[in-house]
């Protein structure tokens, strides 16, 4: 196999504490060295002089839709997504169709994955047969397939009880239990957030209540059986403190957070755009500024996009017909960048939540520049302005709050195993 | 300095809102005539895209069109492609591929107004979108207030009722603000939208201090099946605790006037002797209703320049 040598980058590497100018040789699929003036012989060399070399990224929240829902995104498709965003690892959710409740889907995924993505992609299984809320999976023979997590995302168990017995169980297997953590008969028909803003809209809100409720009812499930719970895509300031007063006391309990909600207030659903309807919905700012502190001391682990891909025609209705969600792979590092221009967070602070903690939260290969770790990597130049058209990105879905709007940051090449998969002037080079 | 369509209250500026109140008082003159009809849009094309049911509104705006001799077309969404599962935003593309002079729309969802006049080539009206904003209501409601007290700034304007759920008190609420008036809302606390007090009204849960003093009362309509047991415990308590009668409303002005968008519960948010009494502008509301359309779809059909548009219609109207 080849060498590739990448010269004279900025290298972030969290997982050592790296932060400094230096060249990075990757050999046989592995980091081989990270030095001053390393070797070029025999090597590919690519100069990055200016730019920001780091883990590839781990998104632990994705949709690739298939089996079933092909017309919105594929394994292929979304892989190709990862990698032009900069995600080397990707762990995709269960509401396909069939549902993945059942091994043989978790084969066709991690089959379907092999062939087609660029991007490593790991299946997270649903909690319960058919997302439920009732039956629990065969966990065993789910995670023998290859399911990294169980989750029924978006259909919320709402029975408190299966809830209890699904986390207690999952100590069996050792593997997180994601949770969307909203209480669907507080949200009732809320499509917006609650507030001043749904009231300008006239349309129904969805209260910050909705999510505290729920987290605190599984952050106190999760002390009582001593299983790991994730809350997935973090939304209110209420949801934040006490996910870090669990983790102050010990309780099993870690987060993640979607660059739109550490980005957008609710405002931006003003004009109506179903681009910016999602679960849950855009908050106030003082939920924005409540995420940001969370994702800087550490109470929210890490970043996932929850990229969401919906075809047009889905999108274009109303507000309340339109699906939730938007797709955010390709989007996400210079969205997220605006926390480190604002100072919130270092380069290298940034580098850990969008890789490192993911991969330690899915137990996967990545998240390190040490010598020996898989090469997975990042060459990201944070200064370059473009603007986003989802017309020339690499998922099939378009919908995207940020269609069209300059973008600073962008990622100028990717690599998965040593191998060069994305480079920003020829796209994706996947087979 | 009006838009190209007229989406909300929320967009209107103070000399939109007196421009278009005037040229409606232009208007009522022709409404009185033994021929009711002027030729002014005569040749446009108006469609009435309605895909909620309505008829007071509807009809409103056909009559109003029809006195200024334009074509007007009703779509309603029972006799239409809807039932086929054809898209709002397709149907819309199709009315407009029949190269409409003006369209008013009305649906159920909040916000499709604005996303169908986004995708058209044709001005829209919105006639009522959801919970959001009613605004032709709303303008009806001023003029009828204005020709009532002879002002609308300094007055002091009570909405009672679910304005959780009502496009007509939230179009009222900026519209009454624009021009000066003191604008309360009173309702249960279940009724009561969240951050209401940011569109600069006060607030009331108690029906007698929100009505103290008051210029004008203008009642809502309750939504008796739909809310019964889930936003207020049944009809009786919300009558006694919300519903105006003669007595309730001595300690507003003496002068005070009752309005209502209509329909009425009777007996429920509106007593009778109410409903039919002196103090009741509610049949002047729905007779200004058909001018303030025509001034509308004067103003926002064929768009003729400002100052043309003023000379002609003071000549169409002698």
């Amino acid at each position: 196999m080849s060498r590739i040598l990448l010269r004279g980058g900025r290298v972030l590497d969290p997982a050592t504490n790296t932060d400094k100018v230096c060249d990075l040789l990757m050999e046989d699929g592995l980091v081989l060295e990270v030095g001053q003036k390393l070797s070029a012989e025999d090597a590919v060399v690519r100069d990055v002089s200016g730019l920001w070399v780091a883990p590839g990224f781990c998104d632990m929240h994705v949709h690739f839709r298939e089996p079933g829902l092909e017309y919105k995104e594929d394994i292929a498709s979304g892989g190709r997504a990862a990698v032009a965003g900069g995600f080397t690892s990707v762990a995709c959710m269960a509401n396909t169709e069939p549902v993945n409740d059942d091994p043989a889907v978790t084969d066709f995924i991690i089959d379907r994955a092999r062939a087609d993505s660029p991007a490593r992609v790991y299946p997270i299984a649903a909690a319960t047969k058919g997302l439920q809320g009732q039956v629990m999976t065969e966990m065993s023979a789910l995670v023998e397939a290859g399911a990294v997590a169980f989750s029924d995302d978006g259909s919320t168990i709402m029975d408190g009880g299966v809830m209890r017995n699904v986390l207690e169980y999952s100590c069996l297997v050792k593997k997180p239990v994601i949770v969307h953590a909203e209480d669907c008969c507080i949200r009732g028909k809320g499509v917006v957030n609650e507030g001043p803003v749904s009231t300008r809209l006239g349309l129904p809100g969805n209260p910050t209540a909705a999510e505290d409720v729920l987290v605190a009812r599984d952050i106190a499930l999760a002390k009582v059986t001593g299983a790991h719970v994730h809350i997935a895509h973090v939304s209110s300031a209420g949801a934040v403190e006490q996910i870090r007063d669990a983790r102050a006391r010990g309780v099993h309990v870690t987060a993640e957070v979607t660059p739109h909600h550490i980005e957008l207030t609710d405002e931006a659903t003003l004009g109506y755009d179903t681009n910016t309807k999602m679960a849950p919905p855009l908050r106030s700012q003082a939920d924005v500024d409540a995420c940001q502190a969370g994702l800087v001391d550490g109470t929210i682990d890490c970043i996932a996009t929850d990229h969401a891909p919906h075809a047009v025609h889905e999108k274009d209705t109303d507000f309340i017909e339109a699906p939730c969600g938007i797709i955010g792979l390709e989007t996400a590092l210079p969205v997220c960048l605006g926390m480190v221009r604002s100072g919130a967070l270092s380069p290298l602070e940034m580098m850990r939540r969008m890789s490192t903690e993911g991969v330690k939260l899915l137990n996967c290969p990545g998240g390190s520049l040490e010598v020996g770790a898989v090469a997975d990597v990042v060459v990201i130049d944070p200064d370059l302005t473009w603007t986003y058209d989802p017309m020339k990105g690499y998922s099939k879905s378009r919908n995207s709050p940020w269609s069209g709007k300059p973008l600073t940051g962008r990622v100028l090449a990717t690599y998965v195993g040593g191998k060069l998969v994305f480079d920003v002037n020829e796209g994706v080079l996947f087979p | 300095m009006i838009g190209r369509d007229l989406l909300s209250m929320e967009d209107l500026s103070r000399e939109d809102i007196e421009k278009i109140l005037d040229t409606a008082a232009h208007m009522q003159e022709i409404g009185q005539r033994a021929v009711k009809k002027v030729p002014s849009l005569r040749g446009r094309t108006i469609v009435n895209l309605f895909f909620e049911s309505s008829t007071r509104t509807r009809m409103s705006f056909e009559i109003a069109g029809k006195r200024l001799s334009a074509d007007v077309i009703n779509f309603s969404a029972s006799s239409s492609s809807l039932s086929k599962s054809e898209s709002i935003m397709d149907t819309a593309r199709t009315v407009d591929a029949m190269d409409p002079d003006l369209v008013v729309v009305r649906h159920k969802v909040a916000g499709v107004p604005k996303i169908i006049a986004d995708a058209l080539s044709a001005p829209v009206i919105n006639a009522g979108d959801g919970a959001h904003e009613h605004p032709t209501q709303a303008l009806l409601d001023m003029l009828t207030v204005k020709q009532a007290k002879g002002r609308i700034a300094g007055l002091t304007v009570t909405i009672v009722g679910d304005v959780l759920h009502s496009r007509v008190a939230r179009s009222n609420i900026y519209g009454f603000i624009k021009m000066g008036a003191e604008v309360r809302i009173a309702a249960p606390p279940t009724m009561l939208p969240p951050g209401i007090e940011a569109l600069g009204v006060k607030a009331y849960t108690s029906l007698r201090q929100a009505i103290e003093g008051a210029d004008v009362v203008m009642m809502l309509r309750i939504q008796m099946e739909r809310l019964q047991g889930a936003l207020f415990p049944s009809v009786r308590e919300y009558s006694e605790t919300f519903g105006l009668s003669r007595t309730k409303l001595r300690v507003a002005k003496p002068d005070c006037i009752v309005m209502h968008p209509g329909p009425i519960n009777r007996g429920v948010e509106l007593s009778h002797e109410l409903a039919d009494g002196g103090e009741s502008v509610i049949l002047e509301q729905v007779r200004n209703g058909v001018a303030l359309r025509m001034a509308l779809l004067y103003l926002f059909t064929g768009r003729p320049s400002k100052d043309e548009e003023v000379a002609a219609l003071g000549e169409e109207t002698k």
